[in-house]
């Protein structure tokens, strides 16, 4: 079974019945022929599908940061379109969470005690405990929330986790906005100590999008992740010290100090402490754990580079079987 | 023979396609049992599901400046072979090889039905490739060639809100606004009314002498002996002709018609595997 177009010399378009009685042959079909392979190398043509080297990867995706700015910002718009109060749910969500929060651990658990400035701590813990749980949340449906996408044009993979990613962190810019008029109202007026947030936002942000990163192809081969991911971002919220101080914990001795050590040092706590510590002035600095930038940085630094190498990894699966 | 004509864009070399399908026969992935005996087998067996084997050995070269159809009953894998050839669909046995980056005409997974036609022009145009200074370039020329403007403003309407004509034609011209070296089309022009239908084909025949080749899978006949010289006959998974698309039409046309008349096709697609 030959074509004649196998001959570049020969008419393409000439009539080349392959099998012209109803019955082709039985079995497997045929495999590879040496004339089409030769055919193909000598007019420089590539295997489609293969997995680009890690520079070409990266240069790739430079090159489509376009498409992800543009898919970050059209999916934050499109998110709450069917919404009647629209983008006002992106401050009321935290809010209302802050309000049940604040009934239960501050007022009726007596997180509270032992915290000054209470309400401005649990709100700053959520804004920026929302923006890892929701960045890893969305990451895990990166590839298997876009599989039509993913099947039908070709792109960096890497584009969809850290698109998304983005989004959550405009989105967070806008909330923060809304969080900086709530801590002036109770009392916390802008400061210098407030452009920390910025290098401690970067840090978070990296280590969300390598976070991302990692969740996306995990969640790729197993589905299954997507119905456990909930539990998981709630046992880490609590661990986290969203609504109550690990610092208190430490000081009551009920615990060895290296527990209360290692859930300060957990990337969360991490990156709601130094907010905290950025924003509220009662949030000095000894309630910080030690190194804490270089552990802000660590973290980031090491989800990042990790999570982009792992994902890059198995670029060609995305989306097949 | 003159030199341009013999320039392949696409070598597909004794391809063979097989893919594993989950669930389908009672008791399948989504079952508490099988889960867990999913869970208990875990590493000793292969992965549950069937395997289809959905290209069998297809061969062929495309070159530069042809359009091709192809043709074939349902499940013939005509689709499967389009997404093998873009470098979507893994092959079991073979090779493709392709000329630059063959494009499927897929841009509609990448827009949104709740932003406005504008923005999902500048986002289909990002997601195909193009810089943000091309797609402003070409914007009038796609909004225009989709004719959705021709009586209100539709293009400032969220896209969810258009009729599937309109939808479909916008999806076509950003696809086809940027030339692609191979452009693959898995039934697209379809929809849209007669006045679209022709335009559109107007639109395939400059891709074409843009040095491209095209690809276009139709369950219209007639859509085939229009756009494309060149057919291809795929039947339950192998190339059952390869020739002009008058004459690939015209044996397939003849196929169809026996088939049903012996019974169905799909006894005679068994009969040839």
């Amino acid at each position: 079974m030959t074509t004649t177009s196998t001959l570049p010399a020969s008419a393409p378009r000439a009539p080349t019945t392959q099998a012209p009685g109803p019955d082709p042959s039985p079995g497997p079909g045929p495999g590879p022929t040496p004339d089409l392979r030769a055919l193909a190398l000598r007019h420089g043509l590539t295997v489609s599908g293969a997995r680009p080297s890690l520079p070409v990867y990266v240069r790739q995706l430079w090159s489509r940061r376009d498409f992800i700015a543009a898919f970050a910002t059209a999916r934050l718009t499109a998110q709450y379109s069917q919404a009647r109060l629209g983008q006002v749910w992106q401050v009321m969500t935290p809010l209302l969470n802050a309000a049940v929060y604040y009934a239960i651990f501050g007022v009726l658990m007596n997180a509270k005690h032992g915290v000054p400035d209470y309400v401005p701590f649990l709100l700053t813990g959520i804004f920026v405990w929302t923006f890892t749980s929701d960045t890893v949340l969305a990451g895990t449906r990166a590839i298997s929330g876009n599989l039509g996408l993913v099947r039908a044009l070709h792109f960096p993979r890497a584009s969809l986790p850290i698109s998304l990613a983005l989004q959550q962190l405009q989105q967070l810019l806008l909330s923060l906005t809304a969080l900086g008029v709530i801590l002036a109202c109770c009392g916390e007026f802008p400061t210098w100590s407030w452009l920390l947030a910025v290098p401690a936002l970067l840090c978070q942000a990296l280590f969300n999008t390598g976070a991302a990163l990692v969740l996306a192809r995990l969640a790729a081969r197993t589905p299954d992740i997507s119905q456990l991911m909930p539990f998981v971002l709630r046992t880490w919220m609590y661990a986290s010290g969203v609504m109550w101080s690990i610092q208190n914990l430490a000081s009551t001795a009920r615990f060895p100090d290296a527990v209360a050590l290692a859930l300060q040092c957990n990337p969360a706590a991490v990156y709601i402490d130094l907010m905290r510590f950025a924003l509220i002035e009662s949030y000095t600095s000894d309630r910080l754990p030690p190194h804490v930038w270089a552990l802000a940085a660590g973290w980031a630094l090491l989800a990042f580079t990790g999570g982009f190498i792992w994902f890059w990894k198995a670029e060609e699966t995305y989306g097949r079987g | 023979m003159a030199d341009i004509q013999g320039t392949p864009t696409v070598v597909v070399d004794g391809v063979h396609i097989t893919y594993t399908v989950h669930g389908g026969h009672p008791g399948g992935r989504g079952s508490a049992t099988a889960a867990l005996g999913r869970m208990l087998r875990r590493g000793r067996t292969a992965p549950a599901g069937r395997r289809v084997h959905a290209v069998k050995g297809v061969s062929f070269a495309a070159y530069r400046g042809e359009a091709i159809g192809l043709i074939g009953s349902n499940g013939s894998g005509k689709s499967t072979l389009l997404k093998a050839i873009a470098g979507l669909q893994p092959v079991e046995r073979g090779q493709v090889y392709t000329h630059g980056r063959p494009a499927l005409l897929g841009v509609n997974a990448a827009l949104m039905g709740d932003l406005t036609g504008e923005r999902n022009v500048v986002l289909g145009g990002l997601a195909m490739g193009m810089s943000r200074a091309e797609v402003r370039e070409r914007y009038d020329g796609i909004v225009e060639f989709s004719g959705i403007n021709e009586k209100d403003d539709a293009i400032s309407r969220p896209m969810r809100t258009y009729s599937s004509g309109m939808g479909a034609r916008l999806r076509f011209s950003i696809a086809a606004a940027r030339s692609h070296d191979v452009l693959l089309i898995d039934e697209a022009l379809s929809t849209g009314d007669a006045r679209f239908r022709r335009r559109s084909q107007r639109r395939i025949d400059e891709l074409r002498a843009e040095a491209g080749t095209v690809f276009l899978v139709s369950h219209s006949n007639s859509t085939i002996t229009e756009t494309c010289e060149r057919a291809l006959w795929l039947e339950a998974g192998t190339l059952r002709m390869d020739g002009p698309a008058k004459e690939v039409v015209a044996a397939y046309e003849e196929f169809t018609a026996t088939a049903s008349k012996a019974g169905t096709a799909r006894t005679a697609g068994t009969k040839a595997e």
